[in-house]
């Protein structure tokens, strides 16, 4: 029996003009967000961009000041607990009890769904089995690891297979097998028709999931579009160069600006990790330049130990958005928080 | 916003998804499902407890230790003061029993405090459920608990010479008197809880409220032996007079008189303000 309620709507969530202060604090001055049925919208940025007041305000458990806002059909001001029947959310704020096994949980929430004890049961099994915690379904969360203790938390919001998926940060502090896993749930989901509108703070976890990427900072929208979009507002293909040795960096930055001189490309654009050795730059010049700028490298007796032309990654995108990187941005909020 | 979106996909939202479970939800009238939830949840907190002994302990001996404590160190001094024939232990006992029904109220404040901080909260706030549940769920777990931890109490109380006198219409009339106080000083701990946001700030002004309403009162004294200003307080707030009601139907003194009827009044009054009280906090905390 296939289950979910359907709507002839083309978009599973529909957001305009969100606002929302916390006293002085506006954490959304104005967020417009729209996911089309079956796809996935990634909601990138920092922390305090204002992703998760936006996930709050849709899954019904903030009001905003103003604004309207639709979750599959339904209006989330004046039927929040309609929209309730309607979602899963998962992730960090939305926990599951700690001290109560995997099928307690489950079973719980089934009946919470306003399943019956029954049916809860036969549900939990279920989804007990499809995520693969069978074997641990009768000991307490304490005891599960960080993944098993996510898709547990998964399986809590996908109880009634609700059409729309809220995740927030689905992947934070996952190890990285237990973050592909993650994703690989994800993917299935989406391909059996689930909205999701995830948030994260990992530029590879948008790029890999969402079919559209909204990137937020400082309480509202600062782009959107698919990821190639977002690469593409960056001018296309960028050069990367690392360098045997340290001392040659400024060498190699002069290089490098000589060698896409007259095309734009200002030395802002130079990126450069002293660490890695690396230097980035945008290449317009397209393949054939390529041949040139071996040249020029090479008469300028640097040794190369890593060339290469790449597609801008998200990360660059960011970069140019806030100014930031997206570690810097994080490091950021961190003082920010302990201060 | 701008029209960057993709294609529209026009697959219905549920697509292949199977289950072998009916996911309909059963059909239920709203007191019932109220009724449903609760006891759901209920059932959660009790699920919780065998598994947290240390707190269990905590909860069960405290007010063990109280009465040991009193009936030892305090029960030879309080016996010279009483009336001639009245015990000092049945006495002290019967305010050992009702401090520690309204120290239950505490549970309810930090299991709230508890929930909002685990984020179990923000999760039931997004489930199609009754919301009321989640703090009446609270309050029958801690009912249960508390019949527990008095019964410990009393069974103790027994065994270093407490000796009660009332029958059974007496025991029955104090029963539903301590499950209305116990019923009573949940609803104020759940205000509490919601109110106060850290389990931190819970317990150190929980406990500051509570300590004063159970000391400045005829739980462990007679009122003679306060200063004068505080004579009036004790004798007449609420604690003391539920206090004095029990002691009148378990031991027979002081004799219950108007006091069963001012005891009920004063339970009621605080419902009826606590009550919407609790509900709008807990709204207030909904929506921020």
């Amino acid at each position: 029996m296939s289950v979910g309620q359907r709507f002839d709507g083309t978009h599973a969530v529909r957001a305009e003009g969100l606002k929302k202060s916390f006293g002085k604090t506006e954490a959304l001055t104005g967020v417009d967000i729209s996911v089309p049925t079956g796809t996935v919208l990634g909601l990138l940025g920092p922390n305090g961009a204002g992703k998760t007041t936006t996930v709050r305000i849709l899954t019904t458990l903030l009001q905003p000041d103003a604004g309207s806002a639709e979750v599959a059909g339904i209006d989330v001001l004046k039927h929040p607990e309609q929209v309730r029947a309607s979602i899963g959310l998962s992730g960090q704020y939305a926990a599951v009890d700690e001290i109560l096994t995997g099928k307690e949980n489950l079973v719980m929430f089934g009946q919470l769904y306003r399943l019956s004890r029954k049916a809860a049961k036969a549900r939990a099994d279920e989804l007990l089995e499809r995520f693969n915690l069978t074997d641990a379904a009768n000991r307490t969360l304490k005891t599960y690891s960080g993944g098993m203790r996510r898709r547990l938390d998964l399986a809590a919001s996908l109880i009634v297979a609700p059409p729309v998926l809220f995740m927030d940060e689905p992947t934070t502090g996952l190890d990285p097998r237990s973050r592909n896993d993650m994703w690989e749930v994800i993917q299935e989901l989406v391909n059996d028709g689930t909205t999701v509108l995830l948030t994260t703070q990992y530029l590879e976890e948008a790029d890999r999931l969402a079919d559209e990427i909204v990137v937020v900072d400082h309480g509202r929208i600062i782009a959107q579009g698919t990821a190639d979009q977002l690469k593409v507002q960056l001018g296309g293909e960028r050069l990367a160069i690392s360098v045997a040795d340290g001392s040659d960096i400024d060498l190699a930055s002069r290089t490098l600006m000589s060698i896409v001189d007259g095309t734009g490309v200002s030395e802002h654009d130079l990126q450069i990790d002293a660490d890695a050795h690396q230097l980035t730059v945008p290449f317009p010049n397209g393949a054939r330049g390529l041949t040139e700028a071996v040249r020029q490298l090479d008469a300028a007796g640097l040794e190369i130990t890593d060339f290469s032309l790449r597609r801008p990654t998200l990360d660059d995108v960011f970069l140019k958005l806030t100014g930031r990187s997206a570690e810097e941005v994080e490091n950021d909020a961190e003082k920010a928080s302990a201060a | 916003m701008s029209e960057q979106t993709l294609p529209l996909p026009t697959t219905p939202l549920a697509g292949a998804r199977q289950t072998a479970v009916s996911l309909e939800p059963v059909q239920r009238s709203k007191v019932t499902e109220i009724l449903v939830d609760s006891v759901v949840l209920a059932h959660r907190s009790l699920l919780r407890v065998p598994r947290q002994l240390d707190w269990l302990i905590g909860v069960t001996v405290m007010p063990v230790m109280f009465l040991l404590m009193f009936r030892y160190i305090f029960g030879g001094t309080l016996q010279a003061a009483m009336p001639a024939g009245i015990s000092a232990v049945n006495y002290l006992v019967v305010g050992i029993i009702v401090q520690g029904i309204v120290f239950g109220g505490m549970n309810t404040a930090l299991g709230l405090a508890t929930d909002a901080k685990e984020g179990l909260m923000d999760r039931f706030m997004s489930l199609p459920m009754s919301r009321m549940s989640v703090v009446l769920g609270r309050i029958l777990a801690d009912l249960s608990i508390t019949v527990f931890t008095t019964t410990t109490t009393i069974v103790v109380g027994l065994a270093v010479g407490f000796r009660p006198t009332g029958n059974v219409g007496d025991w029955a009339l104090a029963i539903v008197l301590m499950l209305l106080t116990a019923f009573t000083f949940s609803w104020i701990g759940a205000a509490v809880g919601l109110w106060l946001k850290t389990i931190e700030a819970v317990n150190s002004i929980g406990f500051s409220l509570i300590m004063p309403l159970t000391f400045v009162s005829t739980a462990f004294t007679q009122t003679e032996f306060l200063p004068g200003w505080l004579q009036g307080f004790a004798r007449h707030q609420p604690f003391s007079v539920i206090t004095d009601t029990m002691r009148g139907l378990l031991t027979g003194y002081p004799e219950v008189g108007n006091n069963g009827w001012i005891s009920l009044a004063w339970l009621v009054g605080i419902l009826i303000v606590v009550m919407p009280v609790t509900v709008m906090l807990f709204e207030r905390r909904a929506k921020s």
